[in-house]
């Protein structure tokens, strides 16, 4: 040892106006290692990296780097001392090139012109390096999410980062795209760079880190390694209470099929077949899940049964009605809820007050419409209904949809889309994002739909989620249909396989 | 809440008006003018009964035409050619207008609709090639002010300039029938007399129901809700049921026949037939005026009248020696002050909003703030 930690925060403390966000914070982080951070939302994980990155000023308390006492004014400072952030909602420009990205703000300079050829080649460097492969000149907007993501590494790395944070990177991936970060992360660690790792998956952090911190109220509750605790362990360390466990009891599936997909076909503008040939139904009372790795074609599935995609062919038919050719108000109408993937990209209007949130999707309908005008007081009260029984946190529902953490506003989401008795439930990510309070709310609330006769199908990349909560799982691989397996009888390592479309070898 | 309102609604408009007035100042003092005496010449001569009654009449078109802006504003639609449109407009309006007499309230009624209606179509046009063809708005209306502009100089003057040829060369005189009548015998009851010449148009009531109407549809409405989500997050709005394309269509469907009735109280409350000269760029005039008052009805009121009055008080300063050109810096400082003085201010806000609520809620909020 001997040599000055990378990290050193002590006694850090930052108060908002009646609240305490972090309290007398210890936390120590080594060079060369990846360390975790743990704690629900809400526990003052993301004021302490705002802390870090500069972003935040403490009220109290001092922080070191490489030993040295530092004062950051703001994230610029932070950066030049070897901080880079990676944000869990990415900041890149789509119609721009993975090199454009990268080099935004720090262009290499030959005289006047920007040096490209210098860039490219340090992009392919670093990409080599650390196993963060990308093509300089793709557009971002044809990248699939993991690559977005070795994007934003490569820009932090790119400004000469050496203590890397990343906030939540895991909560948009695939489980094969955790494994290639996972490498990546090992990578760097093995060139000296440090990571600190904030996560609520605790698998993963038991997997990747050399040490965990954990996070509650505020303050840092305790550091530990993997190899003194469990998963249970940790959870109860965050929560101090026992593991919420998705698992269904016994089976509330009815005869009536609620939603009849049959032979629905995609093509994209490039020719390529996004889906193909998809047959399911959805019984009353029955969660069907849908497994596979992202980018196989579930959000045009999504999209198409919704009809924000109108070009799929095929038949959609809700409680025997053929919605085809409907527009997605149509569809809504008839009895179709959407719970987003992307809760900011479809879900909700960040900017506008709460009860205008629970309005969308609803607002031609009571009690949100009354004839032609929105209804504020009835669209108020049934928000205030929203609030109280899916417990979300918020101080009034006139506050914009942007104060309420993340879990608060997919608690909004999921309870408007509820509270409006569909017939059938699209539940895309339903937990994404979100700690493990809100989680098993939510898996509670989808259990009592199901229970009441509500058809659900179910979209999760959290493969433990998949297989508690359906009835019947489909695999998606490549834009089709695979397998259609019973949750009763596989683990996620088979499910995975399948994922792969390796178990779709076997059982043919 | 209660005061973050004041601060965006009130405040900031008000230093953005001193920060304008005070660099348009240092521009005098740099070409050796008086500034305070030249404002003083503005204001004595700004606030008497006439300049006020012309000020009025000043912000009617600006108003109509900021409401016809903001209302695509709303939905993030940017409606370049409303200038090209009100011309067309009025034009056909006026050629209309004068082909018969009926009963005054009719009369004037159907002029009303042929400028809606003409106003209507010129921005159906742009919107059906961002529709079917993805051509954005801002190109195609700027291209089809163009157009309007040759159109209706070709039309004007080889199918509906009169016969009889005057001094002026003009479309025929619509009959009186089809007049909005001065309001000025109202101001006599109040015991406001004005000299000849200031006639207060009584097309400030219509302007007044255009303003309510545009509350309501906006900011009361399913359709307003619809317009505003798609202009707050279109993925979103899309996913909740609202058709981009119909949306697209219909506002600015709403946003030309606002447009069309642009040039109507000049056309009905003054000269009575469409002159060569009749005013120009209160299109123009109308973005800055929406923005000034950011898309609220009550906020673009006063950002016309504001407009009105400039121009109004600017006609003494050719007499006292200043340029009057100074007027359009004040107004064109006056519209960059208040964008960035109000997008300072409301960011201050939202922050403290979401800090508050976070603070209540003992949670740290997911986004970082939007502007509104």
């Amino acid at each position: 040892m001997g040599e000055a930690p990378a990290i050193r925060l002590e006694g850090v403390t930052k108060r908002y106006p009646g609240v305490v966000a972090n309290k007398d914070v210890d936390l120590t982080v080594r060079s060369a290692e990846v360390h975790a951070v743990v704690g629900e939302n809400g526990a003052g994980k993301s004021t302490l990296m705002k802390i870090i990155y500069g972003m935040v000023r403490p009220d109290e308390g001092t922080i070191q780097i490489d030993g040295e006492p530092v004062s950051f004014r703001t994230p610029k400072d932070a950066i030049d001392a070897g901080i880079g952030m990676v944000h869990q909602h990415f900041m890149l420009a789509d119609n721009l090139t993975v090199l454009e990205n990268v080099i935004l703000g720090s262009e290499p300079r030959s005289g006047v012109m920007i040096d490209f050829d210098a860039a490219a080649e340090r992009i392919t460097q670093l990409g080599n390096a650390y196993g963060l492969r990308l093509d300089p000149n793709q557009k971002v907007e044809k990248l699939s999410v993991g690559e977005r993501q070795r994007v934003e590494i490569i820009k932090v790395l790119y400004r000469g980062a050496r203590i890397l944070i990343l906030d939540e990177p895991t909560a948009v991936l695939v489980p094969q795209e955790v494994t290639d970060l996972f490498t990546s992360c090992l990578n760097l660690k093995g060139e000296g760079h440090t990571i600190i790792f904030i996560s609520h998956k605790l698998d993963e952090v038991l997997a990747i880190a050399d040490h965990i911190t954990v996070m509650r109220d505020g303050q840092t509750v305790g550091t530990t390694t993997p190899a003194e605790v469990d998963a249970r362990e940790l959870a109860e360390m965050m929560i101090g209470s026992e593991l919420p466990s998705p698992e269904t009891r016994e089976s509330t599936v009815q005869d009536k099929v609620l939603l009849r997909v049959e032979g629905l076909a995609l093509q994209s503008d490039t020719g390529r077949q996004v889906l193909d040939d998809i047959s399911f139904e959805v019984h009353a009372g029955e969660i069907v899940g849908i497994a596979g790795v992202e980018g196989n074609g579930q959000s045009q599935l999504v999209d198409s049964i919704i009809g924000v995609i109108p070009e799929a062919t095929g038949e959609i038919a809700l409680d025997g009605r053929s919605l085809v050719g409907l527009p997605t108000r149509e569809r809504r109408g008839a009895g179709l809820g959407l719970i987003p993937e992307d809760r900011h990209r479809q879900g909700l209007l960040l900017g506008s007050p709460i009860w205008e949130n629970a309005a969308l999707g609803h607002q031609d309908k009571e009690p949100y419409a009354n004839g032609i005008w929105i209804d504020k007081k009835a669209s108020r009260e049934q928000t205030e209904e929203i609030v109280r029984r899916f417990d979300v946190v918020t101080p009034n529902v006139d506050v914009p949809a942007a104060a309420l953490s993340g879990g608060n506003q997919q608690k909004l989401v999921v309870g408007r889309e509820i509270m409006a008795g569909p017939v059938v439930l699209i539940a895309a990510q339903p937990t994404r994002g979100i700690d493990i309070g809100a989680q098993a709310a939510v898996w509670e609330e989808l259990k009592t739909a199901r229970q009441n006769g509500m058809g659900i199908l179910l979209i999760s990349a959290d493969l433990d989620e998949l297989i508690g909560l359906s009835d019947t799982i489909h695999v998606l691989f490549e834009g089709e249909l695979v397998a259609e397996l019973d949750p009763s009888e596989i683990t996620p390592e088979i499910l995975g396989s399948y994922m792969t479309g390796a178990g779709a070898k076997r059982a043919s | 809440m209660k005061s973050g309102r004041l601060l965006t609604t009130v405040v900031a408009p008000l230093i953005a008006l001193v920060i304008a007035f005070g660099i348009a100042a240092l521009a005098l003092l740099l070409v050796d003018i008086d500034p305070i005496a030249a404002y003083q010449e503005m204001l004595s001569f700004g606030l008497s009964t006439e300049s006020l009654i012309i000020t009025v009449n000043n912000a009617l078109p600006l108003f109509v035409s900021a409401l016809a802006v903001a209302i695509g504003f709303k939905m993030g639609l940017f409606n370049i050619g409303v200038e090209g449109a009100y011309l067309l407009a009025a034009l056909f309006a006026a050629y209309v207008g004068a082909q018969f007499s009926i009963t005054p309230i009719l009369h004037v009624s159907a002029i009303l609709l042929v400028a809606a209606a003409v106003g209507a179509f010129w921005a159906w046009i742009p919107a059906v090639l961002k529709v079917k063809r993805g051509v954005h708005e801002v190109i195609s209306t700027i291209m089809l002010n163009y157009i309007a502009f040759a159109l209706s100089a070709y039309l004007f003057l080889n199918v509906f300039r009169a016969e009889t040829a005057g001094l002026t060369v003009a479309t025929d005189l619509i009959p009186e029938t089809g007049w909005i009548p001065s309001l000025n015998p109202i101001l006599a009851w109040f015991g406001i007399e004005a000299r000849a010449g200031a006639n207060l148009h009584g097309f400030l009531f219509i302007a007044i129901f255009l303003g309510i109407g545009y509350h309501f549809l906006v900011n009361k409405s399913r359709f307003g809700y619809d317009l505003r989500s798609s202009g707050a997050n279109p993925t979103a709005a899309h996913a909740s049921g609202v058709d981009p394309k119909k949306m697209v269509i219909r506002t600015m469907l709403i946003s030309g026949a606002l447009a069309g009735l642009v040039g109507i109280a000049p056309l009905l409350g003054f000269y009575h037939q469409y002159p060569q000269d009749f005013p120009r760029n209160f299109g123009f005039n109308g973005i800055a005026v929406a923005l000034l008052g950011r898309n609220h009805p009550v906020g673009m009121a006063f950002g016309a009248l504001l407009f009105g009055f400039m121009q109004r008080s600017s006609l003494i300063l050719d007499l006292v020696d200043v340029p009057k050109e100074i007027v359009t810096i004040i107004q064109g400082i006056v519209v960059l002050a208040v964008v960035i003085v109000y997008e300072i201010i409301s960011r201050y806000v939202n922050r403290r909003v979401i800090a508050s609520a976070a603070a209540a809620t003992e949670t740290a909020p997911d986004a970082p703030p939007v502007a509104a």
